[in-house]
């Protein structure tokens, strides 16, 4: 049983991948937080909580849910739409939440627009840009999510979730498994219950923003 | 195509799709007398192949050429032979990222020209199925037994399994796509075995039913796009990291690496499911323990029936994958063994290497006997290493190699 917990970062200049250190995959019906499994429903109430808690909580939509290719994916698309604004409904005036596109993997030089798209080659600077301290990969490919999901643990403190339509990503803190659409609206309805019962961050002066 | 949504239907052949687990595990079962090469045949019969490229190498090359006979029966969607090995790799790449499933045999000389393709199929993703029947690399030419050529494959972020018998080749064939497909996997599974030995020797197998097939490939589960054009991994020469020096591009490379290897850990836990462990122990808890993969393990058997004749009880652990590689497995297995004897069919010993990494107090391991360059391993030489580290004095074998 390994000893190694995925954790926020910033972690180190080169992370090792959660699965070398001995993290596994949740199994269907399960999820994880920071690599120990739990039950489904466990990870979605810590889902929410991270949601509620955050300064800015942001969903990244990958190419899977952003373009109508099935019937599926258009559901899935209406069910991440669902969920963010059921966030926007639910959190405090200071909590900023954003919705994010990653809308194809290309390497783009020399960088890209942080204020409307995540890359994987380079997510944290999406993540610094917008400060971004909780955030949900859903409908991105498994390999370019673990990328982007390594990255992010290396180089920033944000909370990471995977809303995965397959087994699931041991590099995010948090992650699910075999998502639906119904599986996506079932955290927007964990959201509104715990909205009011999480403490939001409090608000930051501009002094303490100009500080950095 | 989504798999499951065509289970119980029929291919064109009037194969039936079926759950692989029924497949494998519960369909009844019929023995045919076989080499090794009719086998592959036969297990590609019922896998639901898109594509076979070929080229001719020994001692695959009867396999190849088996698999033809497949096509022209129309029981693959396609069937040619490349310019080269080099060739064949990079056409089979082609058919993968095109979201075919993807079946090749190659062997010696063949896999080491061929090698470049192998990291580039892992960094790819791409779940192609390549047979290595391994022999002799070096000059001068050899066309015999040896395999030397999995310690290269073991580097390349491929799965490796090691079959024994012509009966492991039929079942992990048909198993490993379903490990390598799988999405948290995705990686190509190097198959090899001992060439001639397993090959071109007959074996009693038990095989599936003619009438079932595995289900076919979904490349839509795959962890990159398919047939991407604009994207790493399919685009690789335009724009992606190679092409840049800077922090961001060495540290999404050193990511993609990582990955890589992280879907070889992820393998374990299917693989465990479908071969019932990466390792398999007989008379775990004696003193002696004969750790080998490949036909070694044959071998060690009967050099373990010798012993018993002669009062001395030695344990047997077959290594049936090296990547994943079985470390804990192997730590835990040996842990009480006062000597582990590693046999193997090549020069440099890289099983040994291997297992010594893995375990605690390595002098009680010797890395011994080594045969290569085709020679056989008589079993009298593997109980002639075990009586010596027991201190016993044997007798030399000297001209029966």
């Amino acid at each position: 049983m390994t000893q190694y917990r995925v954790l926020p970062g910033p972690e180190h200049f080169l992370p090792p991948s959660a699965a070398s250190m001995g993290i596994k995959l949740p199994n269907p019906g399960e999820g994880h937080i920071h690599g120990v499994i739990v039950p489904e429903e466990q990870a979605m109430e810590e889902a929410a909580r991270q949601f509620l808690m955050a300064r800015v909580p942001t969903i990244f939509p990958g190419p899977l849910v952003l373009w109508a290719w099935n019937e599926k994916a258009a559901k899935k698309a209406t069910a991440v739409r669902h969920l963010y604004e059921t966030i926007k409904e639910c959190v405090a005036p200071q909590q900023k939440p954003m919705l994010i596109p990653m809308p194809d993997y290309r390497p783009k030089y020399p960088k890209i627009n942080p204020e409307v798209e995540i890359n994987p080659n380079h997510p944290n600077l999406t993540i610094w840009h917008n400060k971004i301290d909780c955030c949900m990969f859903v409908g991105v490919h498994c390999h370019q999510a673990n990328l982007s999901l390594k990255i992010i643990r290396g180089g920033t403190n944000c909370f990471t979730i995977a809303m995965c339509a397959q087994a699931g990503h041991e590099d995010a803190m948090l992650s699910f498994r075999d998502a639906t659409p119904e599986k996506i609206m079932r955290l927007a309805e964990w959201v509104r219950k715990l909205k009011g019962s999480v403490k939001p961050p409090e608000v930051v002066s501009k002094k303490e923003k100009s500080a950095g | 195509m989504e798999t499951k949504s065509v289970i119980g239907t029929q291919n064109k052949k009037g194969q039936v799709y079926t759950d692989a687990r029924v497949m494998m595990n519960e369909a009844p079962r019929t023995d045919a007398f076989f080499t090794g090469s009719e086998v592959i045949k036969e297990a590609v019969r019922r896998a639901s192949v898109d594509v076979m490229i070929a080229y001719p190498i020994t001692p695959q090359s009867e396999a190849a050429a088996l698999i033809g006979e497949l096509f022209a029966e129309g029981y693959i969607g396609d069937y040619f032979r490349g310019e080269s090995e080099f060739a064949v790799m990079g056409q089979c790449a082609g058919a993968a990222f095109g979201g075919a499933r993807v079946f090749t045999t190659t062997a010696g000389p063949g896999t080491m020209r061929a090698m470049e393709n192998f990291p580039m199929w892992a960094g790819a993703r791409l779940p192609i199925q390549v047979i290595v029947t391994c022999r002799g690399l070096n000059s001068p030419l050899s066309i015999q037994p040896d395999t030397l050529e999995i310690s290269y494959l073991i580097q390349t972020g491929m799965l490796v399994w090691h079959a024994e018998t012509a009966q492991d080749f039929y079942d992990w064939i048909l198993k490993g796509y379903m490990v390598s497909e799988e999405p948290d996997v995705h990686l190509p599974l190097a198959l090899c075995c001992d060439g001639f030995f397993v090959t071109h020797t007959k074996d009693t197998v038990m095989l599936t039913p003619t009438d079932m097939c595995l289900p076919p490939y979904d490349p839509y589960r795959s962890p990159v796009p398919c047939m991407d054009m604009e994207c790493p991994p399919v685009r690789m020469m335009r724009d992606p990291f190679v092409m840049k020096s800077n922090y961001i591009s060495y540290a999404t490379h050193a990511s993609w690496q990582q990955e890589v290897w992280a879907a070889v850990e992820r393998s374990r836990k299917h693989t465990i499911a479908w071969l019932d462990g990466l390792i398999e122990t007989e008379n775990g808890d004696a003193d002696i323990l004969l750790v080998a993969s490949g036909t070694a393990v044959s071998q060690g058997r009967e050099a373990i029936r010798l012993l018993e004749e002669d009062g001395i009880r030695v344990g047997l652990v077959k290594i049936k994958t090296i990547r994943p590689w079985p470390g804990e497995e192997i730590r835990e297995a040996t842990k009480n063994a006062k000597h582990i004897i590693v046999p193997e069919f090549n020069v440099t010993g890289w099983l040994a290497r291997e297992i010594k990494a893995s375990i605690p107090d390595t002098d009680r391991l010797v890395a011994a006997p080594h045969v290569f360059g085709g020679m056989t391993m008589p079993p009298e030489i593997i109980v002639s290493e075990i009586k010596n580290a027991l201190g016993i004095r044997t007798e030399v074998l000297a001209g029966r190699g």
